[in-house]
């Protein structure tokens, strides 16, 4: 039981840590751009599409991640030339119209390039084994580097934010845009720059996930509709907020679906019991959601002063 | 209060002067509708009225949506919860041997509402993009509760035996019924929403819209205003749920993902939110384009995308406000 609780709150550990690298640069560019961006999960996709092409290209997942990132970080730069550029200091409305319209595009163009059909990617060599955590309990290799990688780029990213000029323009910028801008600041280039940020934090996400899930094309739309779970509780523009409620929906979610049913059976019969917990556990992130925003309506760490 | 009076207040605008104008329109578009499935027959292409009975059910719902969109200015992303919550009232009810559609209609409006009051009660506690969001996740729970609901068909769907029977009789069981039924559904709604939208409860609304903090001033709390119209549609879309169910005689959680609330903003704002008849032609105009591209290709959805985007690019407004620019008028 102790076992299980531990792999499962590993497991959920990993997929806070993946839906923290899709939900910190598209709280960024929430914060600092207002701009909502349905099409952040696509960019998700392209990065784990991507990965699998320069895997199969070179036959090695770590060439295959390392050109995988400039590639999802141009395709991102691209957009924002085009479209994103655009969108900023429009109406909310007609983001969500355009970047729902760039979903379609993208859903559609990859399923043009690549297929409909799922392409999967080997787990690379080095990290196919399990390793022994406590007693008995085994755990794969490659979800314990995802969770390594994913804490280290939160590492750098809290450098980043905290300790950079870059990033004091970024918490700036969330915090007041238009002043920032007033006292000289190039607001172009630092949009640019948050985007490219964020698109390729998303890839990276998108390129990790890649050996252990199926590619495909909409593998994106799923992990949007989370991450906005999740910047909405940690509150939109805060990186810090991001992680925390990444965590908090990944383990949620996971323990919930592994250890809902259980607690139930003691409440209720155990027929019911399943059901009921089957029925509440996918619900229970949104449920924790609208909880949140019931008693803080701006999340948890709100990046804006209260206006 | 004379017509023409130019006193210096915000002009909410008052019902339109050119009411016979916009009556006689309204029956000439009534009947120009009601032709469809003779005319359908007569070129021998009785699948079109398939597809005209999907335009009207859809503009039901864009209507409802439009008045939380348009007049309310709450952007919700969960409204085809309500499409769906709607059409699973008549699933769930054959299940069970009541296929009234009166007794359906009537528990789907009932269930709506009741969702909407308490949703929308919490969702209203915030603004802006939180609005957006949260309606999304409750849309979201409303479509996990159907996936997972296996008694009636999770993630599958479920297949009705037959349509609904009006007092026993089979009324709608021939698709030309049933496309005058969604008619008839279509233009009793389109006129009660005129109704509110022009009394004294559309106008706060539209009040609201304008500045909220003003409207609370002169005595009008905008939380019972925004909350009653965000019933009022969820209801109505229940509605076109039921019509829904009854037309694919098939009922899925599909419809109410939150891309299925997608391309009801789409529709309403395609065709100029806060105006009744932009939503009845935007649901027209992106029903013909999905079937229109689909007919060409199977990558019909990068046609729309593009569609989308240039039209946020290059048009703001929808198409009433292109052609709103066109008359040299302002975008609404």
């Amino acid at each position: 039981m102790l076992n299980l609780f531990l792999l499962q709150a590993l497991n959920g550990l990993q997929l806070g840590i993946l839906l923290f690298l899709v939900a910190a640069g598209l709280t960024l560019i929430f914060g600092v751009m207002d701009l909502i961006n349905l099409a952040h999960g696509a960019l998700y996709m392209v990065g784990a599409y991507l990965a699998a092409t320069f895997t199969a290209l070179t036959d090695s997942f770590l060439l295959g991640l390392a050109l995988a990132l400039p590639a999802t970080l141009a395709v991102g730069l691209v957009l924002e030339l085009l479209v994103f550029r655009h969108l900023y200091g429009r109406d909310h409305l007609e983001q969500v119209l355009a970047t729902f319209g760039l979903i379609l595009i993208l859903n559609e163009g990859v399923r043009i390039v690549w297929g409909s059909a799922p392409m999967s990617v080997p787990v690379p060599e080095f990290l196919s084994g399990s390793v022994p955590l406590v007693g008995t309990l085994l755990y794969p290799a490659y979800r314990l580097a995802i969770i390594a990688a994913g804490l280290a780029t939160a590492l750098g990213l809290h450098l980043l934010v905290n300790h950079t000029r870059l990033g004091m323009l970024l918490r700036a910028g969330a915090s007041n845009g238009p002043m920032v801008s007033a006292l000289g600041v190039d607001i172009r280039r630092l949009f640019l720059a948050v985007f490219g940020l964020g698109a390729m934090l998303a890839g990276f996400a998108g390129a990790m996930v890649a050996p252990i899930l199926s590619v495909d094309p909409g593998m994106g739309d799923s992990v949007l509709i989370l991450t906005f779970v999740v910047i909405v509780i940690g509150g939109v523009g805060s990186v810090r907020g991001a992680f925390v409620a990444a965590l908090l929906v990944g383990l949620a979610d996971t323990l919930g679906r592994s250890f809902g049913p259980i607690l139930l059976r003691s409440l209720m019969e155990p027929a019911a019991a399943s059901q009921t917990g089957r029925t509440l556990a996918p619900m229970l992130i949104y449920i924790l959601m609208a909880a949140v925003l019931f008693f803080r309506p701006a999340g948890l760490f709100p990046a804006r002063g209260s206006r | 209060m004379s017509a023409g009076a130019s006193l210096p207040v915000a002009r909410i605008e008052a019902a339109p002067p050119r009411r016979l104008g916009a009556l006689a329109g309204l029956l000439l578009a009534l009947v120009a509708l009601a032709l469809v499935p003779v005319l359908a027959s007569a070129i021998g292409a009785p699948f079109l009225v398939v597809t005209a009975t999907r335009i009207l059910i859809f503009a039901i719902a864009a209507l409802s949506l439009d008045l939380v969109l348009g007049y309310g200015a709450m952007v919700s992303f969960g409204h085809a919860a309500y499409v769906g919550l709607g059409a699973y009232a008549v699933a769930i009810l054959s299940a069970h041997g009541i296929h009234d559609l009166l007794v359906q209609s009537a528990a789907a409006v009932a269930a709506c509402a009741l969702f909407a009051l308490v949703t929308g009660a919490i969702s209203l506690r915030t603004r802006g993009v939180y609005f957006i969001m949260i309606t999304l996740a409750f849309g979201q729970m409303a479509f996990f509760f159907m996936v997972s609901l296996s008694a009636y068909g999770g993630d599958d769907g479920v297949s009705l035996d037959h349509r609904s029977r009006v007092l026993g009789a089979r009324l709608i069981d021939g698709d030309v019924a049933l496309f005058y039924l969604a008619l008839g559904v279509l233009a009793v709604v389109f006129v009660a929403l005129r109704l509110l939208v022009a009394s004294r409860f559309g106008r706060v609304l539209r009040g609201i819209r304008e500045n909220a903090v003003r409207m609370e001033a002169i005595g009008f709390p905008a939380f019972p205003y925004q909350l009653t119209a965000y019933a009022v549609a969820g209801a109505i879309a229940g509605l076109a749920g039921v019509l829904l169910a009854n037309q694919a005689e098939f009922v899925s959680p599909a419809y109410m993902s939150w891309q299925r609330s997608g391309e009801l903003i789409v529709m309403v704002v395609l065709g100029g939110m806060g105006t009744l008849v932009g939503a009845v032609a935007g649901a027209a105009a992106l029903i013909a384009v999905e079937e229109g591209l689909a007919h060409f290709s199977e990558h019909w959805r990068l046609g729309l995308g593009l569609m989308l985007v240039l039209l946020v690019l290059l048009a703001r407004g929808g198409i009433a406000g292109l052609t709103a620019r066109l008359r040299g008028g302002r975008a609404p």
